[in-house]
């Protein structure tokens, strides 16, 4: 790991994003939702050390206990996208001829709807709440995934060794599972680091919309929206939460891309 | 004596690796005469390919050249500038490869690209630059040369790519040419004649040939000399015919009692062990593990080249003991089993496979093109306790029989029998060694999987699995090491084992060997006899290899575009009356022995397309014995040469064995 920078810095910073959120509640020098009212829309320094928001909320706490909604909003929304993708794609890849020929003109219908507008349209039919978020954006991620599982399957189909499981009378679904699925594994694992940094994103923009965490639970997408009506009153309530956010999703890009050239996949 | 064209001393190659260096080629010597071919042979990880590599300057980075030099007419090219290099380069050393495909730009026509070649080095006047591409495709034994310059590289045929890259390589008259391994991956017909256009370019050209090959049958057939290669050292250099008469060298004469003969008695005697690890040398001569002449004297120190004769060397202290003594007597030769019992344990009635094609609404609009044939209306039994071998040409369908015989693919038309309890019981063996085990998974883990399948219960699989490596010649240790860990070789032998635990009583042996080296062949196939005696089963071989096949099969099929054109037991194959596809087939087989009579029967144009298979006879496009409208018209009949001996022609058996000449007996 250590001899690719790429990978180091992300891998580190990930680590430490990570533990932070965990240890929130123990590291936070306040409550993420204790107001004081005196002291609202503070600079940093003194006893807020990054200030405080218009309810006099202090910003380091909140963004620290924001991490983890926006980790799990993202792990888990992948995971989702993993659940559903994985399987269509290994299906489409194994199976071919006419099912992989439907199966990926629906994928591409998915992908060509923008995935926003695609989450939008699932958490208006549901409502807004953070699990309904969860649920949009996995979906939302799906076909990507199951188009990567679907190519690199694909080209294992024919593969001896699938041929001889087949020919020793191995079920479809041990040979998708258990003789494919292993070998696309490394260009999955760095297809889904690279899209939790996506999907915090998306995560972020809905509870920026309203639409996923609600108030007045800390989260770093609805920190921005709400400080945004007093950013020419204080830019902290806005820096803060937004610098946390670009850069847990830099170490996730940077350590997906320092897995992709690690893997040599795709 | 002229002064050599290229005259390599004591060159050594390192690589640069995180284990340390790898010392590639040490202390290499020898030299190419001007009008001569020297022939290289290794097998791989001899360091064949680096020579070539080296000599025109292309190693890879982490190379380096650790000693010796490299004269070409005389000038030393390590210490030539890198500007004087360019020049020599291209102009006076041209090198082929074994990859005709990527040494063609696809996006260029071929005339242009040689024309191109002709434009670096010589800046003709317009016009002439492709007058003289045609001249040299016409050189290259190219028919139409005008009509094959408009082509792009795909519309050409594998043997005329190659053809075409020759060719270039010839465009700025080189006096050095490098060919490596320029007819691997084409099929006989097609070699044979690459390997007549190399003895004939000598002549033409006068320049001066270094062939690197693995296959010694295709070294004594173009070579004036050979070197043999082995682990980084040369370790025999002779003339052709001493070489191949008296092979002095335990590894030489190990190599050459490892190829399988036509004749379906000599070779196929494995080398014991294997080629060692350029991170571990053994110290003293690298061969001495493996040799059996080995004595204390041989582990002391690397032996010098010794001097057998004039233009005779030998890198072994014990030349003279070896030379004394006879060559080892030829390993038992593998008897085949006899005549199977006579239920059919297999039967293919009539079958076909089509692939692809526009599907019936499409034919019905007139659209699309036809469907491949890759197999029609075949029929063939596979007794109990035989081995069927069928033969031919790429792309003449056998693979797909042998896919058809265990279910991967499904018949067109027509039905595959198979007389077994269970349709488990048949089993198959592929042949690329890299993609036959899954590379996630241990040996232990492959091998357990088809215990699971049959049932076998927990505590019995360990044991099964140590018994199944064992029966393949592993140690049972093996279980937990991954294939990257695996030579091709024992990957090969996983592979086997894992067939094996099937229980199977019928195996498709689909190229099992072509992907191996010489002497790794030879122990493989005695495996898979040995294995065939102890199991009862039957085995279908698919190979392209003859000489192979003679030694195994009970029963051989010979196969063209899709068709079976004849069928016989094993020695009345190889002998006439003949149908006059396998009587070319034969006589383009490359012999071990420069004094091999014969030319071999030229087949003029190529394979038709599957697509368009030819009306009539499928082979009357090629047929040199077509005897008129009849080949292109009526299917030929299957015409009785014995009870066991079936040939699909139009010309009378009578006629059919008159053709003794270019048989092997």
């Amino acid at each position: 790991m250590w001899r690719s920078p790429t990978l180091a810095a992300g891998g580190t910073i990930l680590v430490v994003v990570i533990a932070m959120g965990l240890a929130a509640p123990w590291i936070a020098p306040y409550p993420a939702t204790e107001q004081h009212m005196l002291d609202r829309l503070k600079p940093p320094g003194g006893r807020f050390v990054l200030g405080t928001d218009q309810y006099g909320r202090d910003l380091l706490s909140r963004t620290l206990a924001g991490a983890r909604p926006a980790l799990a909003l993202g792990l888990g929304a992948v995971a989702l996208g993993l659940t559903l993708g994985v399987p269509i794609g290994l299906a489409a890849g194994y199976v071919g001829g006419r099912f992989d020929d439907l199966v990926m003109r629906v994928v591409d219908a998915m992908l060509a709807f923008p995935a926003l507008l695609l989450a939008l349209l699932i958490i208006t039919a549901l409502g807004a709440s953070t699990v309904h978020a969860l649920l949009a954006i996995g979906i939302a991620n799906a076909p990507g995934i199951a188009r990567i599982v679907r190519s690199a399957s694909l080209a294992l189909r024919e593969a001896e060794f699938v041929l001889a499981a087949r020919v020793r009378g191995e079920r479809h679904f041990y040979v998708m599972f258990g003789e494919i699925f292993p070998n696309v594994l490394g260009p999955v694992i760095v297809e889904a680091t690279l899209r939790v940094g996506f999907a915090i994103m998306a995560g972020a923009s809905l509870s920026f919309l309203g639409l996923g965490v609600q108030p007045p639970t800390a989260d770093w997408g609805l920190m921005i929206r709400e400080a945004r009506q007093y950013v020419f009153l204080s830019p902290w309530p806005l820096l803060v939460p937004g610098t946390a956010l670009a850069v847990t999703i830099v170490a996730f890009n940077l350590f997906g891309d320092g897995l992709r050239d690690r893997v040599g996949a795709a | 004596m002229p002064s050599p064209v290229l005259d390599v001393r004591a060159l050594s190659v390192q690589f640069q690796t995180s284990e340390g260096p790898l010392r590639v080629l040490r202390d290499v010597t020898f030299d190419v005469a001007p009008g001569e071919t020297f022939g290289l042979a290794g097998e791989s990880g001899s360091g064949k390919t680096t020579l070539g590599y080296t000599i025109v300057g292309a190693l890879a980075p982490a190379a380096r050249i650790t000693g010796g030099e490299i004269r070409f007419d005389g000038r030393d090219l390590l210490t030539e500038t890198e500007d004087q290099l360019r020049r020599i380069r291209g102009r006076r050393i041209a090198m082929v490869y074994q990859d005709p495909r990527s040494a063609l730009n696809p996006t260029m026509r071929i005339g242009a690209q040689i024309a191109e070649v002709l434009e670096i080095h010589e800046r003709p006047p317009a016009g002439a630059a492709m007058r003289r591409a045609h001249e040299l495709l016409e050189l290259v034994n190219i028919a139409d040369p005008v009509a094959v310059a408009r082509r792009y590289s795909h519309q050409l045929s594998g043997g005329m790519q190659q053809r075409a890259v020759i060719a270039m390589a010839l465009a700025a008259g080189p006096s050095l040419l490098i060919l490596d391994e320029p007819t691997t991956g084409l099929d006989v017909t097609t070699q044979a004649r690459i390997l007549e256009l190399v003895a004939d370019l000598k002549r033409r050209v006068g320049a001066a040939i270094l062939y690197i090959s693995h296959d010694l049958a295709v070294i004594a057939q173009v070579a004036d000399r050979v070197g043999v290669l082995y682990a980084g050292e040369l370790v025999e250099v002779a003339s052709t015919p001493d070489l191949f008469r008296e092979p002095v060298h335990p590894y030489t004469r190990g190599l050459l009692d490892a190829l399988p003969q036509l004749d379906g008695v000599h070779g196929l005697t494995p080398i014991d062990g294997r080629i060692p690890k350029l991170t571990a040398l053994p110290p003293g001569c690298v061969f001495a593990p493996r040799c059996r002449f080995v004595e204390p004297a041989c582990t002391a120190a690397t032996p010098p080249l010794a001097r057998v004769a004039s233009g005779r060397q030998v890198r072994c202290v014990r030349w003279q003991t070896v030379i004394a003594t006879p060559r080892r007597p030829m390993a038992e030769a593998i008897a085949p089993p006899a005549a199977g019992r006579d239920a059919p344990l297999l039967a293919f009635e009539h079958v076909s496979k089509h692939f692809g094609g526009a599907g019936v609404v499409g034919q019905w609009c007139g659209m699309g093109a036809p469907p491949v044939r890759a197999v029609d209306d075949v029929s063939l039994d596979v007794r109990a306790d035989e081995i069927v071998a069928l033969v031919g040409e790429s792309g003449c369908g056998k693979s797909t029989l042998g896919r058809l015989a265990v279910r991967l693919l499904r018949p067109t038309a027509g039905r595959v029998r198979f007389a077994a309890q269970k349709p488990t019981d048949a089993q198959i063996v592929f042949q690329h060694p890299d993609s036959s085990l899954n590379p996630m998974k241990r040996v232990g883990a492959s091998l357990v999987r088809p215990l699971v399948l049959r049932g076998v219960s927990r505590p019995e699989r360990g044991r099964r699995v140590r018994e199944l490596l064992q029966a393949v010649r592993l140690d049972p240790d093996d279980a937990a090491r991954r294939p990257a860990a695996l030579s091709g070789g024992e990957k090969q032998r996983v592979a086997i084992a894992r067939a094996l635990a099937m229980a199977p009583t019928f195996v498709v042996l689909d190229e099992p060997v072509s992907a191996l080296d010489v002497s790794t062949q030879a122990s493989i196939i005695r495996l898979l006899a040995e294995l065939r005696r102890t199991l009862g089963a039957s085995y279908l071989m698919i190979s392209h290899d003859l000489s192979l096949v003679r030694h195994v099969a009970t029963r051989i099929g010979v196969m063209y575009l899709g068709r079976l054109v004849e069928i016989g037991a094993a020695a009345e194959v190889f002998r006439a009356p003949s149908h006059p596809y396998t009587r070319a087939l034969l006589s383009a087989v490359p012999r071990p022995d420069p004094a091999a009579p014969g030319r071999p029967i030229r087949l003029e144009g190529t394979v038709p397309s599957a697509q368009h298979p030819p009306a009539g006879c499928r082979f009357h496009t090629r047929c040199l014995q077509k005897i008129g409208r009849v080949c292109e018209e009526v299917e030929p009949p299957w015409e009785r040469a014995s009870a066991t001996h079936w040939i699909a022609c139009h010309i009378p058996i009578v006629e059919l064995s008159k053709n003794r000449e270019g048989n092997a007996s």
